[in-house]
């Protein structure tokens, strides 16, 4: 709970010092990228290459394809559960 | 000049999104349950931490036989990463420091991300999204309690629509060629600690690739 309250607690309206900001800025992708990581192949202290990674693939390609995002989630779990029935 | 977003542009935003949370909450019920919570305490926990990997981790140590104290560490290790993410987002919040405090914990991996997909955070995206995954976090685990060992999240491939969401939220940002560098960085940093490091050293770790940023 701490943890999210304290940027705005903390800084309120002011802005980042500029080198700061241009950390903040790559924050993002590099939070993103490894959440991808994590959720599509992490396991118990492992690396598990399973149906996810498949998913997460034919999610790639529907966004490549400029799907709407609900239909990104649905394709990758779709590929992922189908997968794991045969 | 785009109209600053509003709570319902946000909650509207959220919509495509209203089925995982849910799910995924039902799935932390069940979780729970079979660490041996009882529904009480997911519910609490789902409506205070709010932090779907944070409690998935902490459930699963609880669940393997891990002691609490290694459930916590785990939690606040998962959930350092808010630390950068309420610094990013907080000029976007105004008002009260109570109010802000209050605000500040519908800020979620989801709700932050697309807040920020226009470039510049908004607040009412970030609201929005927040309190509607916020609801049906919360429900859901209350939900998944109840209906115990009915739901199999693996076999509708839950499991794979989430890294998927987060990919689709990440494919703007690698227009920027720092961006890409990033995140690849970061991918590599978290595949090479996954096997070795406890669970949310990673993603923690991982952000240190954005210390590229200091690169002109």
């Amino acid at each position: 709970m701490v943890f999210k309250a304290a940027g705005p607690v903390m800084l309120g309206r002011r802005e980042l010092p500029p080198r700061l900001a241009s950390v903040v800025e790559v924050l993002a992708p590099a939070m993103l990228a490894a959440l991808v990581v994590t959720q599509t192949v992490g396991g118990d202290r492992e690396l598990v290459v399973d149906e996810r990674l498949a998913g997460v693939a034919a999610g790639a390609i529907a966004i490549r394809l400029r799907a709407p995002l609900i239909a990104v989630m649905a394709v990758a779990a779709a590929i992922a559960a189908l997968i794991r029935l045969l | 000049m785009q109209q600053p977003a509003r709570i319902r542009d946000g909650i509207r935003a959220a919509l495509p999104l209203a089925v995982a949370p849910f799910l995924f909450g039902a799935a932390f019920g069940v979780l729970a349950l079979d660490a041996g919570l009882n529904w009480l305490q997911a519910v609490v926990m789902s409506a205070t931490t709010f932090a779907g990997s944070a409690q998935f981790a902490a459930a699963t140590i609880l669940d393997d036989g891990g002691g609490a104290a290694a459930a916590i560490v785990a939690a606040l290790l998962l959930n350092a990463r808010y630390v950068p993410l309420s610094i990013a987002v907080a000029p976007i919040f105004h008002g009260s420091r109570r109010r802000r405090a209050l605000e500040s914990q519908l800020i979620v991996d989801e709700s932050w991300a697309l807040a920020g997909r226009s470039g510049r955070f908004e607040y009412g995206i970030l609201i929005g999204v927040g309190l509607l995954l916020y609801v049906l976090w919360v429900g859901g685990t209350a939900v998944g309690t109840v209906v115990g060992d009915l739901l199999d999240p693996e076999a509708i491939g839950l499991d794979a629509a989430f890294p998927a969401l987060f990919l689709a939220l990440l494919a703007p940002y690698l227009r920027s060629r720092r961006a890409v560098l990033t995140a690849l960085a970061a991918a590599v940093i978290t595949l090479v600690l996954l096997p070795v490091a406890p669970p949310g050293v990673p993603i923690v770790a991982a952000s240190l690739a954005a210390l590229i940023g200091l690169r002109r």
